[in-house]
């Protein structure tokens, strides 16, 4: 049951990050993505991380991915333009990717192939635990990311900021 | 029940890294290679909850809380200079942005 659960999604979020990657239109892309968020939320539930998987689901596919789909649909955009370089280039770079992933996937693989799963614990699901950790151990962090958070959402009101023009040189409408 | 093994959530990682990774190198479109970019730190988040389940400590999965944390910053940041630069140059294909290249 399990490991149908786990290849069925493992299997969507392939083929969801492949659409991903190979769709030109944004707004596929984006529509993909979710669904390969999705899938990778229930894979932390399957791995015993409910309050990650919840996370996933309301911060990535709820707010970062709304704010991608905002971008999108303010700049209007359509397909992509340019080609984009030699195909020679391209095929290069997939290639490369390839070999990374291929690399980093057999070391995993040959590393812990034969460790046996551990029947989930208690401790590693439960929420009280995870928060106990969180603001005790790892408080001071905690603040520096509220801090991190504030800077980045005074900078990019900033940054996308309508630029101040003196009225008598309008330069466009 | 047999349980899944934990290496083939790490094999699942490493394939959504490397597909991500093809993503950023190949698209155009700028938003196309923020996405691929978020593709790759969810496969990162992915190998670090499997890592919190193989030793049966919940390290990874506060890693992962500081991650999504950081990369809600970065995506904020990113979007709005993709909204500056759109304003300037009607255009973010990356191929176009190319005031800085010397």
């Amino acid at each position: 049951m399990e490991t149908a659960v786990f290849l069925l999604f493992a299997l969507l979020a392939l083929a969801s990050a492949l659409v991903v990657v190979a769709h030109r239109n944004p707004i596929y892309s984006l529509m993909s993505m979710v669904l390969t968020l999705f899938s990778v939320a229930v894979l932390f539930v399957l791995l015993g991380a409910p309050f990650i998987a919840a996370l996933q689901v309301l911060i990535y596919a709820g707010a970062i991915l709304v704010l991608f789909l905002f971008v999108v649909m303010l700049l209007n955009l359509q397909r992509e333009e340019s080609p984009g370089g030699q195909p020679a280039q391209r095929w290069a770079a997939v290639l490369g990717a390839g070999l990374f992933g291929g690399m980093l996937a057999t070391l995993f693989w040959r590393t812990y192939r034969e460790t046996p799963a551990a029947p989930l614990s208690e401790r590693l699901v439960s929420l009280h635990a995870l928060a106990r950790a969180l603001f005790e151990e790892l408080l001071l962090p905690f603040e520096i990311v509220g801090l991190l958070l504030l800077v980045a959402v005074v900078a990019a009101t900033i940054l996308a900021r309508r630029p101040h023009v003196p009225p008598e040189t309008e330069a466009e409408p | 029940m047999t349980a899944v093994p934990v290496s083939w959530y790490l094999l699942l990682a490493g394939v959504l890294f490397a597909i991500g990774t093809a993503g950023a190198l190949t698209r155009r479109n700028g938003i196309a290679i923020f996405l691929s970019i978020e593709l790759m730190l969810n496969a990162g988040n992915l190998a670090l909850v499997a890592y919190s389940r193989l030793w049966d400590d919940h390290t990874g999965q506060l890693v992962v809380f500081f991650v999504m944390a950081v990369a809600a910053a970065e995506a904020a940041v990113g979007l709005a200079l993709f909204i500056a630069i759109y304003r300037q140059r009607r255009t973010i294909d990356i191929n176009r942005i190319n005031l800085m290249r010397w």
